[in-house]
Protein backbone atom coordinates (compact mmCIF):
# COMPACT_ATOMS: atom_id res chain seq x y z
CA UNK A 1 0.00 0.00 0.00
CA UNK A 2 1.51 3.55 -1.06
CA UNK A 3 -0.31 6.60 0.57
CA UNK A 4 0.49 10.45 -0.55
CA UNK A 5 1.11 12.42 2.20
CA UNK A 6 0.84 15.82 0.52
CA UNK A 7 3.26 18.81 2.23
CA UNK A 8 1.79 22.86 1.45
CA UNK A 9 4.14 25.50 2.77
CA UNK A 10 2.39 25.85 6.31
CA UNK A 11 1.86 21.92 6.82
CA UNK A 12 2.72 20.93 10.16
CA UNK A 13 1.32 17.10 10.70
CA UNK A 14 2.55 15.55 7.64
CA UNK A 15 5.45 13.40 9.43
CA UNK A 16 2.57 12.39 11.74
CA UNK A 17 0.35 11.07 8.86
CA UNK A 18 3.82 9.73 7.29
CA UNK A 19 4.01 7.59 10.24
CA UNK A 20 0.47 6.72 10.68
CA UNK A 21 0.94 5.51 7.72
CA UNK A 22 4.10 3.07 8.26
CA UNK A 23 2.56 1.94 11.43
CA UNK A 24 -0.21 0.41 9.34
CA UNK A 25 2.60 -1.55 6.98
CA UNK A 26 1.86 1.05 4.62
CA UNK A 27 4.86 2.72 2.72
CA UNK A 28 4.81 6.96 2.92
CA UNK A 29 4.75 8.87 -0.31
CA UNK A 30 5.65 12.63 0.42
CA UNK A 31 3.92 14.81 -2.18
CA UNK A 32 4.54 18.42 -2.59
CA UNK A 33 2.20 21.00 -3.43
CA UNK A 34 3.97 21.99 -6.87
CA UNK A 35 4.07 18.44 -8.16
CA UNK A 36 1.12 18.01 -11.13
CA UNK A 37 1.32 13.87 -10.50
CA UNK A 38 0.75 11.73 -7.59
CA UNK A 39 3.54 9.17 -8.30
CA UNK A 40 1.15 5.89 -8.50
CA UNK A 41 0.02 6.09 -5.00
CA UNK A 42 -3.51 4.26 -3.58
CA UNK A 43 -4.36 6.92 -1.52
CA UNK A 44 -3.73 10.08 -0.43
CA UNK A 45 -3.93 11.92 2.90
CA UNK A 46 -4.20 15.73 3.24
CA UNK A 47 -2.88 16.57 6.49
CA UNK A 48 -3.01 19.54 9.13
CA UNK A 49 -1.42 22.55 9.63
CA UNK A 50 -1.85 25.96 8.38
CA UNK A 51 -1.41 25.74 4.75
CA UNK A 52 -0.31 29.15 2.86
CA UNK A 53 -0.17 30.91 6.70
CA UNK A 54 -4.41 30.36 6.24
CA UNK A 55 -4.32 33.86 4.48
CA UNK A 56 -7.91 34.33 2.61
CA UNK A 57 -9.47 31.35 4.78
CA UNK A 58 -8.22 27.91 5.87
CA UNK A 59 -7.61 25.79 3.16
CA UNK A 60 -8.67 28.05 0.20
CA UNK A 61 -5.11 28.79 -1.54
CA UNK A 62 -4.03 25.23 -0.77
CA UNK A 63 -7.35 23.96 -3.20
CA UNK A 64 -5.74 25.57 -5.85
CA UNK A 65 -2.02 24.34 -5.95
CA UNK A 66 -1.38 21.94 -8.63
CA UNK A 67 -1.25 18.36 -6.23
CA UNK A 68 -4.82 19.28 -5.37
CA UNK A 69 -5.61 19.33 -9.15
CA UNK A 70 -4.90 15.68 -9.45
CA UNK A 71 -6.16 14.80 -5.90
CA UNK A 72 -9.46 15.78 -7.06
CA UNK A 73 -9.36 13.73 -10.00
CA UNK A 74 -8.53 11.00 -8.09
CA UNK A 75 -10.98 11.19 -5.57
CA UNK A 76 -13.67 11.86 -8.05
CA UNK A 77 -12.48 8.13 -9.42
CA UNK A 78 -12.36 6.86 -6.38
CA UNK A 79 -9.15 6.92 -5.15
CA UNK A 80 -9.53 7.21 -1.22
CA UNK A 81 -8.56 10.90 0.29
CA UNK A 82 -8.66 11.68 3.68
CA UNK A 83 -8.33 15.44 5.11
CA UNK A 84 -7.01 15.89 8.51
CA UNK A 85 -7.71 19.23 10.36
CA UNK A 86 -6.69 21.34 7.81
CA UNK A 87 -6.32 19.02 5.41
CA UNK A 88 -10.54 18.96 5.82
CA UNK A 89 -11.05 22.63 5.39
CA UNK A 90 -9.14 21.85 1.92
CA UNK A 91 -10.95 19.23 0.55
CA UNK A 92 -14.27 21.26 1.67
CA UNK A 93 -12.92 24.22 -0.36
CA UNK A 94 -12.09 22.23 -2.78
CA UNK A 95 -15.92 20.54 -2.89
CA UNK A 96 -14.84 17.34 -2.51
CA UNK A 97 -16.84 17.91 0.94
CA UNK A 98 -19.72 19.94 1.42
CA UNK A 99 -20.14 22.74 4.08
CA UNK A 100 -17.73 24.82 5.31
CA UNK A 101 -15.43 24.90 8.84
CA UNK A 102 -15.38 28.10 10.54
CA UNK A 103 -14.12 29.71 13.59
CA UNK A 104 -14.89 28.14 16.78
CA UNK A 105 -18.01 29.31 18.65
CA UNK A 106 -15.72 30.63 21.42
CA UNK A 107 -13.24 31.96 19.82
CA UNK A 108 -11.00 29.81 21.50
CA UNK A 109 -8.19 27.54 19.72
CA UNK A 110 -9.03 24.57 21.19
CA UNK A 111 -6.25 21.68 22.53
CA UNK A 112 -7.76 19.00 23.68
CA UNK A 113 -7.76 14.96 23.80
CA UNK A 114 -11.48 14.72 22.45
CA UNK A 115 -14.69 11.40 22.41
CA UNK A 116 -15.62 10.67 19.06
CA UNK A 117 -17.95 8.26 18.15
CA UNK A 118 -17.97 6.32 14.95
CA UNK A 119 -20.69 6.79 12.84
CA UNK A 120 -20.37 5.35 9.36
CA UNK A 121 -17.67 2.51 9.97
CA UNK A 122 -18.53 1.41 6.15
CA UNK A 123 -15.94 4.01 4.30
CA UNK A 124 -12.82 3.63 3.25
CA UNK A 125 -11.10 4.74 6.27
CA UNK A 126 -13.24 3.45 9.29
CA UNK A 127 -14.09 -0.28 8.47
CA UNK A 128 -12.31 -1.43 11.44
CA UNK A 129 -13.84 0.31 14.54
CA UNK A 130 -17.21 -1.05 15.62
CA UNK A 131 -20.42 0.72 14.88
CA UNK A 132 -20.97 3.42 17.33
CA UNK A 133 -17.45 2.62 18.74
CA UNK A 134 -16.11 5.55 20.89
CA UNK A 135 -12.78 6.75 20.15
CA UNK A 136 -10.22 9.37 21.86
CA UNK A 137 -8.07 11.48 19.33
CA UNK A 138 -6.44 15.01 19.91
CA UNK A 139 -8.97 18.25 18.65
CA UNK A 140 -6.38 21.32 18.18
CA UNK A 141 -7.98 24.03 15.47
CA UNK A 142 -9.14 27.11 15.70
CA UNK A 143 -11.52 27.31 13.35
CA UNK A 144 -12.98 24.22 13.31
CA UNK A 145 -17.21 24.42 12.98
CA UNK A 146 -19.13 22.66 10.55
CA UNK A 147 -21.53 25.10 9.00
CA UNK A 148 -23.54 23.85 6.20
CA UNK A 149 -27.14 24.42 5.13
CA UNK A 150 -30.38 22.64 6.24
CA UNK A 151 -30.76 20.66 3.23
CA UNK A 152 -27.31 19.50 3.05
CA UNK A 153 -27.23 18.75 6.63
CA UNK A 154 -30.28 16.98 5.98
CA UNK A 155 -28.67 15.20 3.37
CA UNK A 156 -25.75 14.46 5.34
CA UNK A 157 -27.89 12.56 8.04
CA UNK A 158 -30.24 11.26 5.57
CA UNK A 159 -27.49 9.37 3.80
CA UNK A 160 -25.11 8.71 6.76
CA UNK A 161 -22.80 10.50 6.09
CA UNK A 162 -21.96 11.67 9.29
CA UNK A 163 -18.57 9.82 10.10
CA UNK A 164 -17.91 10.88 13.47
CA UNK A 165 -19.79 12.77 16.24
CA UNK A 166 -17.75 14.82 19.29
CA UNK A 167 -19.04 13.00 22.46
CA UNK A 168 -20.05 15.59 25.37
CA UNK A 169 -19.78 19.11 24.79
CA UNK A 170 -19.74 20.57 21.42
CA UNK A 171 -15.96 22.02 21.21
CA UNK A 172 -16.30 24.20 18.09
CA UNK A 173 -20.06 24.64 17.45
CA UNK A 174 -20.00 22.65 14.73
CA UNK A 175 -23.89 21.69 13.45
CA UNK A 176 -25.02 18.61 14.97
CA UNK A 177 -21.75 17.81 16.67
CA UNK A 178 -19.88 16.68 13.35
CA UNK A 179 -16.65 16.24 13.70
CA UNK A 180 -16.01 14.60 10.04
CA UNK A 181 -17.87 13.48 7.04
CA UNK A 182 -17.95 11.59 4.15
CA UNK A 183 -18.61 12.11 0.40
CA UNK A 184 -21.70 9.95 -1.40
CA UNK A 185 -19.21 7.04 -2.56
CA UNK A 186 -17.49 6.61 0.83
CA UNK A 187 -13.96 7.26 -0.10
CA UNK A 188 -13.43 10.83 0.75
CA UNK A 189 -13.27 11.74 4.91
CA UNK A 190 -12.67 14.67 6.22
CA UNK A 191 -12.25 15.17 10.13
CA UNK A 192 -11.37 18.13 12.42
CA UNK A 193 -9.48 15.58 14.92
CA UNK A 194 -6.48 14.18 14.63
CA UNK A 195 -5.98 10.35 14.00
CA UNK A 196 -3.00 10.63 13.25
CA UNK A 197 -1.52 11.82 16.29
CA UNK A 198 -3.32 8.69 18.29
CA UNK A 199 -1.70 5.60 16.74
CA UNK A 200 0.78 4.92 19.84
CA UNK A 201 -0.03 4.91 23.37
CA UNK A 202 3.35 6.03 24.29
CA UNK A 203 3.40 9.58 21.78
CA UNK A 204 -0.76 10.09 22.05
CA UNK A 205 -3.64 9.55 24.31
CA UNK A 206 -4.28 6.22 22.83
CA UNK A 207 -3.98 4.12 19.41
CA UNK A 208 -7.79 4.68 18.73
CA UNK A 209 -6.83 6.83 15.16
CA UNK A 210 -4.59 3.98 13.92
CA UNK A 211 -8.26 2.14 12.94
CA UNK A 212 -8.54 4.71 10.19
CA UNK A 213 -5.12 3.74 8.61
CA UNK A 214 -5.86 0.07 9.03
CA UNK A 215 -8.92 0.53 7.46
CA UNK A 216 -7.26 2.02 4.48
CA UNK A 217 -5.44 -1.10 4.36
CA UNK A 218 -8.06 -3.48 3.81
CA UNK A 219 -9.70 -0.97 1.41
CA UNK A 220 -6.50 -1.18 -0.62
CA UNK A 221 -5.74 -4.63 -0.40
CA UNK A 222 -9.62 -5.81 -1.55
CA UNK A 223 -9.42 -3.36 -5.12
CA UNK B 1 -6.68 51.22 -14.43
CA UNK B 2 -9.44 50.76 -12.19
CA UNK B 3 -10.31 50.14 -8.57
CA UNK B 4 -12.51 47.59 -7.74
CA UNK B 5 -13.78 46.46 -4.48
CA UNK B 6 -14.80 43.42 -3.15
CA UNK B 7 -16.65 43.12 0.23
CA UNK B 8 -17.16 39.55 1.82
CA UNK B 9 -19.90 39.29 4.77
CA UNK B 10 -20.58 36.28 6.05
CA UNK B 11 -24.33 34.80 5.18
CA UNK B 12 -26.93 35.95 7.65
CA UNK B 13 -27.61 32.55 8.65
CA UNK B 14 -23.67 31.84 9.79
CA UNK B 15 -22.90 32.31 13.22
CA UNK B 16 -20.65 35.65 13.26
CA UNK B 17 -18.48 34.69 16.45
CA UNK B 18 -16.15 37.45 15.83
CA UNK B 19 -18.84 40.08 15.13
CA UNK B 20 -20.24 38.93 18.36
CA UNK B 21 -17.00 39.53 20.03
CA UNK B 22 -16.88 43.15 18.90
CA UNK B 23 -20.09 43.67 19.56
CA UNK B 24 -20.16 42.67 23.46
CA UNK B 25 -16.78 44.95 24.25
CA UNK B 26 -18.51 47.74 23.09
CA UNK B 27 -20.91 48.76 25.76
CA UNK B 28 -17.57 47.44 28.18
CA UNK B 29 -15.71 50.69 26.41
CA UNK B 30 -18.14 52.76 27.14
CA UNK B 31 -19.89 52.95 23.83
CA UNK B 32 -23.63 52.25 23.92
CA UNK B 33 -26.84 51.58 21.58
CA UNK B 34 -24.73 49.29 18.72
CA UNK B 35 -27.24 46.42 18.93
CA UNK B 36 -25.15 43.92 16.50
CA UNK B 37 -21.41 44.02 14.60
CA UNK B 38 -21.02 41.66 11.76
CA UNK B 39 -17.23 40.99 10.65
CA UNK B 40 -16.49 40.65 6.88
CA UNK B 41 -13.59 41.12 4.74
CA UNK B 42 -12.61 44.14 1.89
CA UNK B 43 -10.67 44.10 -1.09
CA UNK B 44 -9.38 46.79 -3.25
CA UNK B 45 -8.29 45.86 -6.70
CA UNK B 46 -6.54 47.24 -8.94
CA UNK B 47 -7.60 46.03 -12.29
CA UNK B 48 -6.79 46.49 -15.90
CA UNK B 49 -8.94 48.01 -18.31
CA UNK B 50 -9.90 44.77 -20.43
CA UNK B 51 -10.87 43.20 -17.25
CA UNK B 52 -15.19 42.68 -17.10
CA UNK B 53 -17.81 42.00 -14.57
CA UNK B 54 -18.39 38.42 -15.44
CA UNK B 55 -14.21 37.88 -14.62
CA UNK B 56 -14.72 40.02 -11.73
CA UNK B 57 -17.66 37.81 -10.33
CA UNK B 58 -15.91 34.89 -11.10
CA UNK B 59 -12.69 36.16 -8.71
CA UNK B 60 -15.03 36.70 -5.97
CA UNK B 61 -17.59 33.50 -5.85
CA UNK B 62 -14.75 31.10 -6.60
CA UNK B 63 -11.95 32.78 -4.50
CA UNK B 64 -12.42 35.09 -2.57
CA UNK B 65 -15.68 34.37 -0.88
CA UNK B 66 -16.50 30.72 -0.25
CA UNK B 67 -20.23 30.68 -1.10
CA UNK B 68 -21.46 27.90 1.67
CA UNK B 69 -20.85 30.72 4.64
CA UNK B 70 -20.54 34.28 2.72
CA UNK B 71 -22.29 36.38 0.64
CA UNK B 72 -20.32 39.06 -1.96
CA UNK B 73 -20.03 42.29 -4.00
CA UNK B 74 -18.58 43.29 -6.07
CA UNK B 75 -18.35 47.39 -7.40
CA UNK B 76 -16.06 49.78 -9.77
CA UNK B 77 -14.65 52.43 -7.38
CA UNK B 78 -12.91 56.00 -8.60
CA UNK B 79 -9.10 55.27 -7.89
Amino acid sequence: MRVGVITFPGTLDDVDAQRAVKYADGEAVPLWHGDHDLKGVDAVIVPGGFSYGDYLRCGAIARFAPVMQEVIEAANKGMPVLGICNGFQILAEAHLLPGALVRNHKLHFVCRDQWLSVENNTTAWTTRYDAKAEILVPLKSGEGGYQANEETLKELEGENRVVFRYVGENPNGSRNNIAGITNARGNVVGLMPHPEHAIDALTGPTDDGLGMFLSLLDTVVKA
Amino acid sequence: MARVVVDVMPKPEILDPQGQAVANALPRLGFDGITAVRQGKHFELEVADDVDDATLAKIAETFLANPVIEDWTVRRVEA
